[in-house]
Parts: structure tokens; C-alpha cells; sequence
């Protein structure tokens, strides 16, 4: 009994199950939020997770993953954004429903009362640094900032992690190379957030909580946050060991673990493959068709998506507004893909020149 | 009773209470403006705001407790400066010391752990801002301005991580300063970089390129040590200062915390 349920949770944590059943779950958040966001249905699901955590503790692998102080963040990361997702979508279903009958959104219904910030909000601040300044020091009196052995550049431990916060692109080294995970990824990550305020043109939903009035923007920063980069924390920090592979959360991280490595080019599926021939001598000519394959995705999809589902957005954000989106859009999509493209079909590289460090 | 009372208008009507707090106390709406106003700290709110901007469920205090952490760490970090070299030699040592010496010393973990919750505030305070399309017009600049203090986050926590000198901390910055090595053109192991040479000499190599910028050597040293400790210490903690007064400068100019028009 105890072991079949191990067996299921450790089936649904490994990578393609845990990412793709939570991009559904978040779809489906979306899709029933009136009634999912009651807290009929919301409090026996935090506290089937809560018994869900503590029956899990009871094993030494987990307890040692999740309590290792450093992990205690991540930890307080899945609370926190847990808890606060669900209060400003309950909010948005509120004022959704309040909007839908003609009224105007809650904080509009405060205003325009303005009140005096002595006392209103500095105590709320006063209260808040309390709390912050208690909770520290309790934390920090019960547990001690751990100090590994002296550094030493010749014994590399293993695995090796990055911080935590940059473990989402460390789990992106699995799908791709370091100057698109390490560099490319994060610059564009920069660029897209700055440029957020001047592609999303929608003049509604400014200054109060909904999700009707802004589907397309929640939906797609939330994917972005919760799964691609929140979700990929967590499984870089709890469930990858030894050798970077995966470890199901009662699992004990052994070294020595060994999975077939059985990833295969682009090139090589078409021509040695599906063509049964060599690889071609000339550079351009092997990799010419993962070549078109991006240039497609990056060129020809745009135009297409305006000329169907994405008409709208061409009209109201203009030609370049609309472009600078789509681009940003897309290569966001880009991970996903990948990664469904490896558990499907072990697709290495789609473009694969290792002679000029050019892997794509 | 009377005395108590006698005692608080002795205390609050002389010269030297005066000299500091220039109102009586904040329990008329002119006080509450005064006690505003005549702080330094405190008049960086307006005197009154959107009451449904100051609600805890709309804010979730998350940029001020960003701040609150932000300040938490610069005085526990000041405090750690005193007693940790940022040598090879000593480095380790000193950290180890402040675990040893110092019955009930909790500095180093005031400061880590502080360090770990400001990195979740700011995330959590950018996903608020989000979810509450703040970021629209007119606070689009604020929001860029955010973003760059993300980064500048970051940036600090992975500075410090290397401090203590441990294993944990070399390897943790040699995986992510490794990335470096692969940045298009820049890096010595990066698409393009081979085709920028001079003759049959390449121009980026391993003594040379981003990596060898950021870690000043070919692995993480101690000359990377000196420079995370002065970009640590110094160098970012005075940008992130500076970008933070400019962003609370501009919540205030683009009309206060965000609400419905
Ligand atoms: C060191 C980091 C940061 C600090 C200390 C900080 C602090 C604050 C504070 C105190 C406020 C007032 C309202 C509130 O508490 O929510 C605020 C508002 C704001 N912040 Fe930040 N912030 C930081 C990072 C960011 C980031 C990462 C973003 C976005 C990417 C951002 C964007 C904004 C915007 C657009 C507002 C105006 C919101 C509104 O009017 O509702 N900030 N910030």
C-alpha cells in the first residue's frame, strides 16, 4: 500500500509527467477558476497537500531533501506562491463577477475614500516588520547557516547545483546548450519582462485583480512564472541528484545511478534514419533542414499565427509591437517544445554543430 | 492616572521632545499629516492614500518587505564585515570563527536567511504587480526599473554565495559562472567565437573572455573572491540604493499605489 503510493509519486514527479500534469492543472485552474478558487475546494486541497508533506517526511530521503536548511526557502517558495495565486485569483473571480454585473471592481468600490496613511499604513508596515523580524530570528536561532568543507578546486562534489534561484536554468542545460540555457534565455527573460508594459496595450484590468479582462497576459506570464520557472526550482533543487538525474523524492540519491543516454540529432533522424544514408560531408548541408525547421518557427509562424488566432493582436498592437511579442512568445514556447520533443522522440539537438559550439 | 498623564505632558512638552517630534501626538487628522511629513523615513508615503491600495490583500506588503529585508541584510552584512577577510587564507577561517566564538551568534544566519527570503519577496512583489496590471501606464518605467532591481537581487545573493569559502559555495559559482564560457562571441567555448581571430591568433580564449571577466582567472580563485567582495559589498548593494530611491520616487510621481481609474 505505502509502496504502491511511493511508486506513484515517484512516477508522476519525474520531469515530463510533473511539468506536463501541472501546465494541465494550471489550464484547468483557469478554465473552472468560479468554482475551483472556493475555499470548499481550496482547503481540503492545501490540507491534503499539508498531510500529503508531513506523510512524506516520514521517509529519510524526503525529510533529508526538504529540511536541509538551504532547501527550507523552496520550501516556504511553494507555500508562499501556492497561497498568494490563490488569493489574487479569488479576488479576480470576485470583481470578474461584480464586473459582469455592472458594478465596478472591489477597489473601485473603496474609492474614492482616500485615508490618512498615520495610522492606516504604517502600522500595517510597523506589523509586517514585526512579524519579519521575529520570524528571522526564530529561524535563525534554531538553525545554523551550514558551512561545508574548505574549498577545494580539485574535488568537485557531485552533483554540482548553481544557487537555487538559478536552478530553473540549470534544468534548461537538459534541453539545451549553455550559451542558449546560461546566456540567451536569460537575456531574453530580462528583455521580455522590461518590454512587457509595452506589448500588453490592454487598457483594462489596471489596479485591481481579474482574470476576464486579461486571459491571454495571466495565462501566459503564470505558465512562464509558476511552471517554467518556479516549478523548474523545484525540481532542480528536490528531485535532480547525482549526475544531474532524476531522483524520485523518496529516492535515495546514489552516484551510481546509470540512465542510457539515447538522445539523437535532427540529422541524424532524417538522413541515417529515415533516409538510411551517411551524414552528409558539407556542414550546411547536414544541418540544413534544422536550419529551415527554426527559421520556420521564427519567421513563417508569426505571419500565420496573425492570419488566424492571433488577428486581433496584429490589428491592436501594430506591426511591430505585434512582432517584438510574437518573437518573445515563441521563444518562450521554445523549452516546452523542446522538452516535449525529448521525451518523445530523445530529439538532441535540432541544429547540431558542435565544431562551432552552435547547438540548438 | 493623573500621574501617567502629568508624566507624558511633562515628557512631550519639553524642549528636547519638541526639539525632535515638531507635533503632538498623531491623533488628529493634522498630527497624523505632521508625523508624516516631519519624517524623514516616513515621508516617503503620501499623507493619504487609496484605500484600496494599502489593504494587505492587494499588496501583500511585498515591496516593503523587500525593503525591510533589503535593510535587514545591509545591517547584518555591515555587522559581518568586521570579522570576515576576503582571502584565501582567511576567509573560511573567519566564518568558521563566527559559528565558534560567538555564544549565540546569529549574524551569519540572520544574514543568509535574509538573503534566501529577499530573493522570494521580490519575485512574489513582481508577480503581485503583475496579477494586478500595475505595471500599465503610467508605471511602465517603474516596472522596468523593477525588473532591473531583480536582476541586481540576484546578482547580490550569487555574489555572496561565494564568501564563506566552502565547497558548496566554489562549485556552486563555478557551475554558474561556467554559463559565461558559452556566451555568443564573448565566451571561449560560445557560437562565433572561434571566428573572430587575428590571423591564426584567437581573439577570445580562456584568458580573456566573459567568464575571465567575471571571475578574474581561468577558475574560481581568489582573485574571484576579491571581487565578489568588493560587488557584494559595495558596488551593488549602491546601485540597488540607488534604483530603489528612484522607484519609490516614481510610485509616489505616477500617482501613488496602483488602483482602478
Ligand atoms: C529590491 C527590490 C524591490 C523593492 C524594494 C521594491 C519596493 C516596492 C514598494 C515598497 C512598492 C510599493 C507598493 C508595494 O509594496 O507593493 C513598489 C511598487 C512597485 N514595484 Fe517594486 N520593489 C522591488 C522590485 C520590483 C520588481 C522586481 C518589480 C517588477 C518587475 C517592481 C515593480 C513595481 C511596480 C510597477 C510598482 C508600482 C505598483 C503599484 O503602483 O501598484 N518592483 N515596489
Amino acid at each position: 500500500m505505502v509502496e504502491a503510493a511511493k511508486a506513484i509519486v515517484t512516477f508522476l514527479t519525474q520531469p515530463e509527467w510533473l511539468i506536463t500534469l501541472s501546465g494541465i492543472a494550471m489550464a484547468l485552474f483557469f478554465w473552472k477558476r468560479d468554482q475551483l478558487v472556493h475555499p470548499r475546494v481550496m482547503l481540503p486541497v492545501a490540507l491534503a497537500s499539508t498531510l500529503f508533506f508531513v506523510l512524506s517526511c516520514l521517509n529519510d530521503n524526503f525529510r533529508a531533501i526538504v529540511t536541509k536548511p538551504d532547501n527550507i526557502p523552496i520550501v516556504l517558495l511553494l507555500v508562499f506562491v501556492g497561497f498568494l495565486f490563490w488569493l489574487a485569483m479569488y479576488q479576480a473571480v470576485e470583481n470578474d463577477k461584480r464586473i459582469a454585473n455592472g458594478l465596478p471592481p472591489q477597489e473601485a468600490a473603496d474609492e474614492p475614500a482616500k485615508v490618512t496613511v498615520w495610522p492606516n499604513l504604517v502600522y500595517t508596515e510597523m506589523i509586517c516588520i514585526i512579524l519579519m523580524t521575529v520570524g528571522l530570528v526564530i529561524w535563525s536561532v534554531f538553525i545554523k547557516a551550514p558551512l561545508e568543507e574548505p574549498a577545494d578546486p580539485s574535488d568537485s562534489p557531485n552533483p554540482s547545483k548553481a544557487p537555487w534561484y538559478f536552478l530553473g536554468l540549470q534544468e534548461m542545460l537538459v534541453y539545451f546548450d549553455p550559451w542558449l540555457a546560461g546566456v540567451v534565455f536569460p537575456g531574453l527573460i530580462i528583455v521580455g519582462l522590461v518590454a512587457i508594459p509595452f506589448i500588453d496595450r490592454n487598457p483594462k484590468g489596471s489596479g485591481y485583480y481579474t482574470f476576464a479582462e486579461r486571459k491571454f497576459a495571466i495565462s501566459v506570464f503564470c505558465f512562464g512564472f509558476l511552471v517554467l520557472w518556479v516549478l523548474m526550482v523545484m525540481l532542480g533543487t528536490f528531485l535532480r541528484g547525482p549526475n544531474w538525474n532524476f531522483f524520485g523524492p523518496y529516492e535515495h540519491w546514489d552516484v551510481h545511478k546509470l540512465v542510457p543516454l539515447t538522445n539523437v540529432n535532427l540529422s541524424e533522424y532524417i538522413y541515417v534514419k529515415w533516409m538510411g544514408q551517411q551524414l552528409p560531408e558539407s556542414i550546411l548541408v547536414r544541418e540544413g533542414p534544422g536550419f529551415v525547421l527554426i527559421g520556420l518557427y521564427f519567421l513563417a509562424l508569426p505571419p500565420l499565427m496573425a492570419k488566424t488566432f492571433f488577428k486581433n493582436f496584429l490589428r491592436d498592437l501594430g506591426f511591430i509591437r505585434y512582432n517584438l511579442m510574437a518573437f518573445l512568445f515563441l521563444f518562450m514556447l521554445f523549452l516546452p517544445i523542446k522538452m516535449v520533443l525529448r521525451w518523445t522522440m530523445n530529439l538532441k539537438y535540432i541544429v547540431a554543430i558542435p565544431e562551432w559550439f552552435f547547438n540548438i | 492616572m493623573a500621574l501617567t498623564d502629568k508624566l507624558v505632558s511633562t515628557v512631550t512638552e519639553s524642549q528636547v521632545w519638541k526639539s525632535i517630534f515638531r507635533h503632538g501626538m498623531p491623533d488628529t487628522p493634522r498630527n497624523q499629516a505632521l508625523a508624516v511629513l516631519s519624517n524623514v523615513f516616513l515621508h516617503l508615503h503620501p499623507i493619504k492614500a487609496r484605500k484600496s491600495g494599502i489593504k494587505l490583500q492587494y499588496t501583500w506588503c511585498m515591496g516593503g518587505i523587500s525593503f525591510f529585508l533589503f535593510l535587514e541584510l545591509a545591517v547584518t552584512g555591515i555587522l559581518l564585515m568586521f570579522y570576515y577577510r576576503p582571502t584565501a587564507e582567511y576567509a573560511y577561517m573567519d566564518i568558521e570563527a563566527l559559528g565558534d566564538h560567538v555564544p549565540i551568534g546569529i549574524m551569519r544566519e540572520l544574514h543568509r536567511w535574509g538573503a534566501h527570503l529577499m530573493v522570494l519577496a521580490v519575485w512574489l512583489h513582481m508577480f503581485r504587480v503583475f496579477l494586478t496590471g500595475s505595471y500599465k501606464p503610467p508605471r511602465e518605467f517603474n516596472w522596468a526599473v523593477g525588473v532591473i532591481l531583480l536582476t541586481l537581487t540576484l546578482l547580490l545573493s550569487f555574489t555572496g554565495y561565494l564568501l564563506p569559502w566552502d565547497q558548496l559555495a566554489i562549485w556552486a559559482i563555478t557551475v554558474g559562472s561556467n554559463m559565461a564560457r558559452a556566451t555568443p562571441f564573448l565566451g571561449h567555448e560560445g557560437p562565433g567565437a572561434s571566428l573572430l581571430m587575428l590571423g591564426d591568433i584567437p581573439l577570445v580564449h580562456a584568458g580573456d573572455d566573459a567568464r575571465f571577466g567575471l571571475i578574474a582567472g581561468r577558475a574560481v580563485g581568489e582573485a574571484a573572491l576579491l571581487r565578489f567582495y568588493v560587488l557584494h559589498c559595495i558596488a551593488i548593494p549602491f546601485v540597488v540604493m540607488i534604483l530603489i530611491s528612484i522607484h519609490f520616487w516614481r510610485v509616489r510621481k505616477d500617482g501613488g499605489i496602483s488602483g482602478p481609474l
